[in-house]
């Protein structure tokens, strides 16, 4: 019995190792961002309802904000506008949108259409900005606090499940506490 | 018939003409030039070595997409700038993660991978010599006589 002890140990242990490569393996697609915990990239980019306008992050700088990047070109963006709304209606947190490598004019209509979610819009017209925020696809939404540090970063559409499990713990309870919230439908 | 052959040669031959085009173009996704071949080696290296997030095996010299393209600009951009092969680096990893790397960096958190090959290596050989020593000893014992010999 005692030869078998140690394969017997081994053999555990691989089971374990593969066990939490499976369990693990649906984050497997999603990668975890370098910039969770550390300050966002500062950013002046020109506003799509104002060009006149810039939208700086010093600006933003002193409370919550929640960063989205969108386009009038990706469906998940479409998929996830309602719940956008939704939030904004809940007054939880400001929404910063910004305009991914996108048409103005073709984005100005899509809001006038499905409404507007966004306190404010940035144009990244060449992709630079988006580079430095490490985006890899649209929609990307990230959690940034009133430090301007960034707390969270979630990837493709949100869900009212995915806001109510993933940003409303996140927010400080102030916040959190807001009286209404995207509801589930 | 060898009149209708000869003149179905001509399209044939255009249409092989423009396919062998295309083919050529089609592999050039990234005209860039840098100004000096010095610039130009470091710039085809390293955007062989990162990875285009959006199309993940494939890197951003190779890639079509919109992304990589904006990946390979600021790789340019860096050089142009001074910067060196290492600044390009870690400015990626610090915005995408060691992923974007096609070539994994040794790290704390990936030293077992490093060396789990040679450890292994290490612990078959131990069993392995202690298998055959334990064996060898056996040899003397087995030198006595069998009992059905002494009997005979």
């Amino acid at each position: 019995m005692n030869r078998f002890l140690i394969p017997l140990g081994v053999f555990g242990l691989l089971v374990i190792v593969l066990a939490v490569g499976i369990k693990r393996s649906p984050e497997k697609g999603i990668i975890v961002s370098p910039l969770l915990g550390k300050p966002a990239p500062e950013f002046a980019l020109p506003s799509l309802t104002d060009p006149a306008h810039v939208v700086k992050s010093s600006d933003l700088r002193g409370r919550w904000y929640v960063f989205n990047v969108w386009g009038t070109w990706c469906g998940g963006c479409r998929a996830e506008h309602n719940t956008l709304m939704e939030i904004r209606q809940s007054g939880a947190v400001p929404i910063i949108g910004m305009d991914w490598r996108d048409s103005e004019s073709e984005a100005l209509s899509m809001l006038q259409q499905m409404g507007n979610p966004y306190e404010t819009i940035a144009v990244d017209k060449d992709g630079r900005e988006a580079v430095d925020w490490g985006v890899y696809g649209a929609p990307e939404t990230f959690l940034v606090n009133d430090k301007g540090v960034v707390v969270y970063k979630y990837v493709g559409p949100i869900t009212p499940d995915a806001w109510q499990k993933e940003f409303l713990p996140r927010l400080p309870q102030r916040q959190a506490g807001a009286p209404a919230q995207p509801s589930k439908s | 018939m060898t009149t209708i052959n000869k003149v179905a040669i001509w399209p044939t031959a255009l249409i092989t003409a423009v396919l062998l085009f295309c083919a050529t173009t089609a592999q050039a996704v990234d005209p860039t030039q840098m100004p000096t071949p010095e610039l130009q080696q470091r710039y085809l290296a390293l955007t062989h070595e990162l990875r285009c997030m959006q199309c993940q095996n494939e890197a951003i010299a190779d890639s079509p997409v919109d992304l990589a393209a904006d990946l390979r600009r600021q790789v340019k951009e860096m050089l142009l700038a001074g910067k060196t092969d290492d600044d390009v680096r870690n400015y990626m990893v610090s915005r995408y993660g060691e992923f974007i790397l096609f070539r994994p960096r040794m790290s704390i958190k990936n030293l077992w991978l490093w060396f789990a090959p040679g450890a292994l290596i290490l612990i078959g050989a131990f069993v392995a010599v202690r298998i055959i020593k334990q064996r060898a000893a056996l040899v003397p014992q087995d030198n006595e006589p069998l009992e059905e010999d002494i009997r005979s």
